[in-house]
């Protein structure tokens, strides 16, 4: 708790001092509400925000699941042979530099405009997806050459050189990857809730939009607020996932 | 020497050998032809600077080099072969036990017996209470002896050890060399050991002969055998036949070297 005292103090100071700006200089609500009007929002709307939240969790966690299964899988099957390799990456990193933005009108039409959620889950699937790949095939290719060498000379096979010493060398990065896909896997989802721009996904960035078009600036920063928590809390998880591998073992 | 070479044995004549190998580098003058016999039972020193191909020859031997482009190599039909690299190359996420028992579980051995037998490789080189630790809880010559367990719980018939001491300091590495001559002695029939080094006492100490590559074409250019029987009696280090051993080994060294351009020879 120590440790995170000086960044709490830190908001604490910007909270106060945002609040006592807002009522010195008499900023508009619809511009910029004072942290008190955003916080009473939070409260108020606790129900509605708590389950659109659920809605964008939910959807950002079934994309990194299958991000992981798709990512990892393809990079398991990619590192046994060389040649595939040469032949996949250049269309993962194709998939990368493409903006989520602009292939989501796309996905919804796939999709069909009756299952936004669907495209949303895949939208956020296709951004967390180059960072398992990638993870999970640097890991499997960075064992230690000399025991690389060592399995040779011992006759391993595939399986036990894969099980014995690829995956265990790659747990870490593996880790480190699934890091990076959550956080992009929940602004993937917001991106493709955006773009989809219909109510039938019912997730925070469709609050957003709501209460933007409504002018209600404090409801807004309200769901923002969430986004937020949600984004830290999965950064928490999976890091305190990472810490307990990593003394497991080192 | 005979004896100590374990030509008296039946059976062949040769733990391993090259002969005539050529290797091809990209970019770079093929290495060779090389010939080198290890016998059987015998430890073998290969000296040379910098870049004469020691650490190649080496897993030529093992079979880790790829094909060579020309010549062959062979070992003893059967022989069971291992390898202790410069640093200890431990599995980081493994115990100490499980690192040792992994060749033999490589090998299809039920676990039960491979980690039974794991842990009497480990008891001969002095580590039998630290089998649960893992790697980075261990010193670098603790390390360095967990390599050599895991190196010998096969019964190896060769073994290859590439500047095994090199990092260690002199009181480790010499009771480690006292180590290597007392679990040589005690197996019957004698393994055939090969170690790369650049140091020459070490090379006269730890091993019958050393021979000295040459540091353009990495093929061997002279050979000395040492003085006295293996394990070395305590002091021998002081002896007049060990210090003249050394000078002799020294300027062959030397001369192998004086073929090169200055400031050549980096790579390794």
């Amino acid at each position: 708790m120590s440790r995170l005292l000086p960044s709490l103090l830190l908001v604490a100071v910007l909270l106060v001092g945002w609040e006592i700006a807002c009522r010195a200089l008499n900023v508009p609500v619809y511009l910029l509400p004072p942290p008190s009007a955003v916080g009473l929002a939070l409260v108020q709307r606790a129900p509605l925000l708590l389950s659109s939240a659920l809605a964008t969790f939910w959807m950002a966690f079934q994309a990194l699941f299958a991000a992981f299964v798709l990512g990892g899988g393809l990079a398991l099957a990619v590192s046994l042979d060389q040649t595939t390799e040469r032949a996949v990456r250049p269309l993962a990193v194709a998939l990368q530099v493409t903006p989520v933005v602009a292939i989501a009108p796309l996905v919804l039409i796939w999709a069909g405009l009756d299952h936004a959620d669907r495209a949303v889950v895949a939208l956020a699937a296709a951004v967390a997806f180059f960072p398992l790949f990638s993870g999970v095939l640097t890991g499997l290719k960075s064992a230690d050459p000399d025991l690389e060498r060592l399995f040779d000379l011992y006759g391993a096979s595939p399986i036990q050189r894969l099980i014995r010493l690829r995956l265990p060398t790659a747990l870490p990065f593996i880790l480190e990857g699934l890091r990076v896909a959550a956080g992009l896997s929940i602004i993937g989802a917001v991106v493709a809730e955006f773009v989809s721009g219909s109510g039938a996904t019912q997730g925070l960035a469709w609050r957003l939009l709501e209460a933007g078009n409504r002018l209600r600036t404090a409801d807004m920063l309200a769901a923002l607020a969430c986004l937020m928590f949600m984004g830290l809390g999965l950064h928490a998880a999976v890091g305190a996932l990472e810490g307990a591998v990593r003394r497991r073992l080192a | 020497m005979a004896r100590l070479r374990g030509a008296d044995d039946s059976g062949p004549e040769y733990a391993a050998y090259l002969s005539g190998v050529v290797i091809a580098f990209p970019g770079r003058r093929p290495l060779g032809p090389l010939d080198l016999i290890v016998h059987p039972g015998e430890i073998l020193a290969l000296v040379g600077a910098s870049g004469a191909g020691k650490s190649t020859m080496l897993r030529l031997l093992a079979g880790l080099e790829q094909t060579p482009a020309s010549g062959a190599v062979a070992r003893t039909p059967g022989a069971t072969t291992s390898f202790v690299f410069q640093a200890p190359t431990l599995m980081s996420w493994a115990s100490v036990l499980a690192n040792v028992a992994l060749p033999l579980e490589l090998a299809g051995i039920p676990r039960a017996e491979a980690r039974t037998r794991a842990a009497a490789a480990l008891d001969a080189v002095g580590l039998g209470d630290r089998l649960s630790a893992r790697p980075r809880q261990l010193s670098g010559g603790m390390a360095m002896r967990v390599s050599l367990a895991r190196a010998l719980v096969t019964e190896p018939d060769l073994l290859l050890l590439d500047e095994p001491f090199a990092a260690l300091d002199s009181v480790t590495r010499r009771r480690l060399i006292e180590d290597l001559h007392r679990l040589w002695a005690q197996r019957s029939p004698r393994p055939a050991i090969v170690f790369v080094t650049h140091d020459v006492e070490e090379a006269v100490y730890l091993a019958h002969r050393a021979v000295v590559l040459d540091a353009a074409t990495g093929d061997v250019v002279e050979e000395l055998a040492s003085p006295g029987a293996l394990p070395r009696p305590e002091g021998w280090r002081a002896d007049p036949g060990y210090r003249t051993a050394v000078e002799k080994l020294a300027a062959a060294l030397a001369r192998s070297m004086a073929l090169l351009p200055a400031e050549s020879g980096s790579s390794a």
